[in-house]
């Protein structure tokens, strides 16, 4: 799965840059996040701004990469569009993630 | 699969028991005539209701042996009427699950277990049957 990293002075963001994290894609999405675990420091910040579609199994992964970031590390979610934002509310998985409206760090000076 | 004669009113997809499959009719039903002119929210939910279903047929139904999917269509004035029949096992206890939210209140959040709450959460009327050898789920999803 293709993303972006971007490492900041206080996090790191990755920013998914395919339009569906759903139940064909689950599994290259939780290998892709895997290595990013340890790299930078503080929160990964997860911008899924490009993000169209999520299902359940797209969630599943997402909980499942919070896991193995965690438990020092937190992973946080930015720039939900709203039929993804509508999965998090609906399971009251938004109770589980600090979730950004933006971009909270680093996006703005992007060369 | 057996034949229905009343089965296909509205779109109808056949597709094969894998996920790619899956998001390929997906796409196909997103981009069909009737469905494009729903309310965003409405569409948003046939999607997602739709790959929640399927997901379930291709990991439970055809969990042993691969198969084919039909899924049916209908856009009503006052919502979606959807049915999905598959040839794979019978739903355990033949029922389909009453899909409460998972209970994480002591320990982590659960990776799965979502899709049947969904599934209830965001349709009404839901049917069920075995049929000879298939399974016949039925649904509408409602305009408000």
């Amino acid at each position: 799965m293709e993303v972006s990293v971007q490492e900041t002075a206080d996090c790191l963001v990755v920013t998914v840059l395919e339009p569906r994290i759903d139940a064909a894609s689950a599994i290259q999405f939780k290998e892709t996040m895997r290595p990013l675990a340890g790299k930078g420091s503080g929160p990964v910040v997860l911008d899924l701004s490009r993000v169209g579609f999520l299902d359940s199994s797209g969630l599943g992964a997402v909980v499942a990469v919070m896991k193995l970031i965690g438990p020092n590390r937190k992973l946080e979610l930015a720039g939900l569009t709203p039929n993804v934002d509508k999965v998090f509310r609906l399971t009251r998985m938004d109770s589980v993630f600090t979730i950004h409206t933006g971009i909270p760090h680093g996006q703005r000076n992007a060369g | 699969m057996q034949g229905d004669s009343g089965f296909c009113e509205g779109l109808c997809i056949e597709l094969s028991s894998d996920a790619a499959a899956i998001r390929c009719a997906l796409e196909q039903v997103m981009a069909s005539k009737p469905v494009l002119q729903l309310p965003q929210d409405l569409s948003a939910r046939l999607q997602l209701v739709l790959a929640e279903v399927l997901n379930n047929v291709v990991e439970h139904a055809y969990v042993l042996n691969a198969g084919r999917i039909r899924v049916s269509v209908t856009v009503l004035p006052s919502g979606i009427e959807c049915c999905v029949c598959d040839s794979g096992c019978p739903m355990p206890d033949g029922r389909p699950p009453a899909g409460a939210l998972p209970d994480w209140s002591e320990g982590e959040p659960p990776e799965g277990g979502f899709g049947w709450f969904l599934i209830r959460q965001l349709t009404s009327g839901l049917h069920y049957r075995r049929q000879g050898m298939c399974n016949e789920l039925r649904f509408r999803i409602d305009l408000n």
